[in-house]
């Protein structure tokens, strides 16, 4: 691998300039970690006793496995929900003038340009007993007593959804955008219709997109603090508000940490299969 | 309807489209093609060339008229029950299916079982000569080996009429003659109607039995290479299909076959009318093509002075400034070096033979 003395090699510069950022991630983000590795491997509340207690204890409860479980529950519904609703968003957007397209894209970006509490809010006003939807449903006489929407799963689903589906539809958007128009026609022409062109094309040249949207959207929806306590109310439990209960309420910082430890390798764990099938997809779908 | 064994008749019916900001993209367009035939659609880029085709293969609804394959008419079939084969101009193969799964797509959505297409698939992939390509992605195939493919794939469906959207442009020169041979010879193997979009005039006039010419929408042409290339029809195709000087001048007589016309650059030529008799003292636009010039030591012909000479192999060819201040090409046989002239010489130019130029009105 003799390198061309005449080409400089292209590692061996630059990196300089990556030094700042290294740095601020060192102080404010590896020294934090390992400071709460180092908190989560402690037996007592006083730091006295090493020991991997707390990981025994959130591994043999099942209340603590439980909040795990519907958390990682909860990411894949606001997934699921983001996917079916996202999907043709990004295939109309391809497929209607540069008018429409500002229109559409306007939509899809301004959720992002509001604050996520005043979001969250607005569905509280949309999702409550005397909200919108009930209001609606009532003065038409569909229903006689106001659903119960706000503090359910539904709702932080539905809410979630609303709030994380830009990091879904941009991704979706940018994969469609790079399928040939005219493999839609090739298609089409050879006596395809409109499902098969769909399964058969479409859809397998755009997984690269619905891989990273689905990886945003999920490690998004999991860990939003605010929408999920907010909209789920004292009622339901996830792993954000599990981890502050014990952090800031309960003072129990070596079980905080076990937790987030535990949060974190969980979350690592269902990106990484996301990543892989976006490895696999993309000897497929990238070319 | 002169149906040869596969091969449909396609007519294409006084269509019009007009685009929804209003402007017209073909208008009244008759063509009537016959089973087995070759086509090759020609103008210049913005003619309404893949307009039209994307009518007959159904992707775009003309405005008005009709397109009649075989004795059905078909404009109220949506694309995918026309049995139009494409090759389009990049050849859009899918990129994530395997050569032979692009080939039997079509046979899959017919709803042919796996066995029977694999079958179909390999056959097609021979007649193409990639016997040995199905497991392959596109993308690891040349351009020439992909369009094999992508026409492999439109031959599978059998269709009754088989369009090429500029199917050569993307190719270069040498391979791009390979393929030309390839898929004339495709096409007599199969017999398949088939109608070639083409800007490249030598394509056009090398492949296909009959050329129709196209220009701002309107339909300037349609007959043999010969007949448009030797008797176009109008100025455009004239200045279009091949290289052509026009030289202003003045009718001094004429019949339908013949016209005498005086020359502004000082000559007096005969000139066949392209469209009937020409009023006596008329101004016409006269074509005639560098090679039928030549140069000539008496005093026929008319006056100039050379200027650029450009050798291109087997012919040269020299820029003449004419008395009229116009400029004309001559394009001479390369003959050694006998026919280098110097910049600034003094010649006398005269066609090679009467009735070799054609004359047309000259529009105001």
């Amino acid at each position: 691998m003799g390198a061309a003395p005449a080409s400089r090699d292209v590692t061996s510069y630059g990196m300089g300039l990556a030094v700042p950022l290294a740095l601020f991630f060192l102080v404010f983000f590896v020294a934090p970690l390992l400071q709460l590795l180092w908190l989560s491997l402690h037996n007592d509340t006083a730091g006295l006793h090493w020991g991997i207690g707390q990981y025994l204890h959130f591994l043999t409860d099942p209340f603590s496995l439980s909040v795990l479980g519907s958390t990682l529950l909860l990411g894949a519904e606001v997934t699921a929900v983001c996917l079916v609703l996202g999907f043709p968003i990004a295939w109309l957007y391809q497929r209607v003038g540069p008018r429409l397209q500002t229109v559409i894209i306007l939509i899809v970006l301004l959720p992002l340009l509001t604050s996520v509490v005043v979001r969250t809010f607005a569905w509280i006003v949309i999702l409550g007993r005397q909200g919108i939807i009930n209001a609606t449903l009532q003065s038409l006489g569909m229903i006689d007593t106001p659903l119960k929407l706000l503090y359910t799963q539904f709702g932080v689903v539905i809410a979630l959804a609303q709030v994380q589906m830009p990091l879904m539809t941009l991704p979706l958007i940018t994969a469609l955008g790079r399928i040939d128009p005219n493999l839609d026609d090739a298609s089409c022409s050879l006596g395809a219709g409109s499902w098969r062109t769909f399964w058969r094309i479409v859809l397998p040249l755009s997984l690269p997109g619905v891989i990273a949207g689905c990886t945003l959207t999920y490690a998004a929806a999991i860990t939003a603090f605010i929408t999920q306590s907010l909209i789920g109310g004292g009622q339901m439990l996830f792993m954000p508000m599990y981890l502050y209960q014990q952090a800031s309420t309960l003072q129990n910082w070596p079980f905080a940490s076990a937790i987030s430890i535990i949060f974190l390798l969980a979350v690592l764990a269902v990106v990484s299969v996301f990543t892989t099938l976006g490895r696999l997809s993309r000897g497929y779908g990238g070319a | 309807m002169a149906d040869s064994p596969s091969g449909r008749s396609l007519v294409v019916d006084a269509v019009t489209h007009r685009y929804p900001s209003g402007a017209l993209a073909v208008e009244n367009i008759n063509l009537d093609i016959k089973g087995g035939e070759i086509i090759a659609l020609l103008g210049p880029s913005g003619c309404g060339k893949t307009t039209l085709l994307r009518i007959i293969a159904g992707f775009i609804a003309q405005t008005q008229g009709r397109i009649i394959i075989g004795d059905d008419i078909v404009d109220a079939l949506p694309p995918n029950r026309r049995a139009v084969g494409i090759v389009f101009q990049n050849y859009a193969l899918f990129p994530h299916l395997s050569i032979s799964e692009n080939v039997a797509y079509g046979l899959a959505a017919r709803g042919i079982d796996k066995a029977e297409r694999q079958r179909e698939a390999q056959r097609l992939l021979d007649l193409v000569q990639l016997p040995s390509m199905g497991e392959r992605l596109p993308r690891q195939l040349s351009g020439g080996q992909q369009q094999r493919v992508a026409l492999a794939r439109a031959l599978a469906i059998k269709p009754s009429i088989l369009l090429l959207d500029e199917p050569f442009a993307a190719l270069d020169k040498n391979l791009r003659l390979d393929m030309q041979i390839e898929v004339k010879r495709l096409q007599r193997v199969s017999g398949i109607t088939t109608l070639i979009v083409t800007h490249d005039q030598e394509e056009a006039l090398s492949m296909a039995d009959r050329v129709a010419v196209l220009s701002h929408g309107r339909l300037e042409q349609f007959g043999t290479p010969s007949d448009v290339y030797d008797r176009p029809q109008t100025l455009f195709v004239n200045t279009f299909v091949g290289s052509s000087n026009r030289m202003p001048g003045t009718v001094v007589s004429s019949d339908r076959t013949a016209a005498k016309v005086r020359l502004d650059a000082g000559a007096e030529i005969i000139a066949r009318p392209a469209a009937g008799a020409l009023a006596d003292g008329g101004r016409v636009t006269v074509c005639i093509r560098p090679e039928h010039l030549q140069f000539v030591s008496d005093d026929t012909g008319f006056a100039g002075v050379v200027g650029m000479s450009l050798p291109l192999g087997a012919t040269v060819v020299h820029e003449v400034k004419t008395a009229d201040g116009s400029g004309v090409k001559v394009s001479q046989a390369r003959i050694g070096e006998t026919h280098a002239l110097e910049n600034g010489a003094a010649v006398r130019v005269a066609p090679l033979a009467p009735a070799l130029a054609n004359a047309f009105p000259a529009t105001l």
